[in-house]
């Protein structure tokens, strides 16, 4: 269990700083919200293929804020040495891992809970007309997009180039993420069969179950020094 | 490196003998024409890549657990190698499928993940360049390596699915490949596999010369 309370001793610190600064949810949120905004200039308002498009437009401003979540919050870690310091700490280096994972998770969970009903209404589309099981797509996903942004946002800043790195890794690892997110989403807007939905869901679980277990075994190996 | 001459040779010898195969052995397809001869080179070239990057993830995993720089400079060797086939293979494939499907790209799921693999190969590569620390470098690239090429196949299905949900514009011929034809195909494959290992000798060397002298730029500086 002293597992688990490293994990939750990380989260809690990084939410308790996340309240007190409110830096990295509030520019996520505003970039999302504005992505989604910006994005509306791709149709004709009012156009009939609109419903195609937008469950991907919400991806996207989920990819965009999250990629620059992931920075602002690896480059706090990294600038007053408190990501070596963490690693000195006598706990399993993986804990400190999911740690950051898990608090990645929960400001990019934040940033989607104001965003979607936002996109709702400007889009004119209700994703939850069949049920809460569109809640399931965007926690998948999310935690596969946080799992992997966390790693490679931990390599990116250690790069010379600081943040340009993790978009040219992240975005082509994640294309199953991505693809499947809004596969499944465009079911639930377009009011299509909901089991094919599942199908995809089940891809998302997959890819986070082996991605959970390629890092845990991997992390330990890439930062010992 | 006493195999690098020997091996130059043949994979000239071999590359030339695969060009007569595609071009004099194999008989002209006769829907297609001469563009099928881009066959050849194109599916040798899908191989090697594929292998190469494979190549990658096992020296990569092999680097994390040993620590050996050896095995970092053939990670680091195989991606580069692999990285030029899969070019070869992107720019191979639409000019055959411009005059046969009539579009020089299609979203089919083999193309597309040709595509995201160089795109995951293409970061590795520029990630080497950017980190100062061989030691940092060689672990966080590692990490791509292995990453990377587990998520090949996801990407694979995942795309696939996408494909079969939608109608597919582009219908596959059938595989009826003439029995002179596959012996080219496999021929051009053995030459392919040569030049590869004349490569990556040649790179391995390189990348153990360029750490050397690294090695020797610290202890002087």
């Amino acid at each position: 269990m002293k597992y688990l309370g490293s994990i939750s001793a990380i989260v809690s610190k990084d939410v308790l700083h996340e309240l007190k600064s409110r830096e990295i949810v509030v520019s996520m949120l505003l970039f999302s919200v504005l992505t989604v905004v910006v994005f509306s200039f791709i149709f004709e308002p009012g156009s009939q293929f609109k419903n195609e498009v937008v469950g991907g437009i919400l991806w996207m401003s989920f990819v965009f804020a999250g990629i620059l979540g992931l920075n602002k919050s690896m480059m706090s870690e990294v600038t007053g040495g408190n990501f070596s310091a963490l690693l000195l700490a006598p706990v399993d280096r993986s804990a400190i891992f999911f740690g950051k994972a898990i608090s990645n998770f929960i400001f990019i969970a934040m940033v989607e809970i104001f965003t979607i009903p936002l996109f709702m209404v400007l889009y004119n589309v209700n994703i939850f007309a069949y049920g809460a099981m569109p809640v399931v797509i965007f926690l998948l996903g999310t935690y596969g997009f946080a799992i992997l942004g966390t790693l490679f946002s931990i390599i990116s800043v250690n790069t010379r180039t600081r943040e340009v790195m993790l978009p040219l890794l992240l975005l082509p690892i994640i294309v199953p993420v991505i693809l499947s997110s809004v596969q499944a989403l465009n079911i639930y807007i377009l009011g299509h069969d909901p089991a094919d939905a599942v199908k995809w869901m089940q891809l998302l679980a997959g890819f986070d179950a082996i991605f959970t277990v390629v890092v845990f075994a991997v992390f330990d190996f890439i930062v010992e020094d | 490196m006493k195999l690098q001459k020997p091996l130059d040779i043949a994979a000239i010898v071999l590359i030339i003998a695969a060009l007569y195969m595609a071009f004099m052995f194999a008989p002209v397809e006769r829907m297609m024409g001469a563009v099928q001869k881009i066959f050849y080179f194109h599916v040798a070239s899908a191989w090697i890549a594929f292998f190469a990057f494979f190549v990658t993830f096992v020296f990569s995993i092999l680097f994390l657990v040993k620590q050996n720089f050896l095995f970092d400079d053939i990670a680091e060797s195989s991606a580069e190698i692999g990285i030029m086939f899969c070019t070869i293979v992107l720019i191979t494939g639409p000019i055959w499928a411009r005059p046969i499907w009539g579009v020089w790209w299609t979203w089919d799921p083999r193309l597309t993940t040709t595509t995201i693999l160089w795109f995951i190969y293409a970061g590795y590569i520029m990630l080497r360049k950017f980190i100062e620390e061989a030691d940092k470098r060689a672990k966080f690239a590692a990490a791509i390596g292995i990453i990377g090429f587990i998520d090949v196949p996801i990407v694979f299905f995942s795309i696939r699915w996408w494909r079969t949900i939608h109608p597919n514009v582009v219908q596959k011929g059938g595989g009826g490949l003439h029995p002179d034809m596959l012996k080219a195909m496999l021929f051009a494959i053995f030459a392919f596999s040569v030049l590869y290992a004349a490569m990556m000798l040649k790179r391995v060397r390189i990348a153990s010369l360029s750490r050397r002298i690294d090695a020797i730029g610290e202890n002087n500086g």
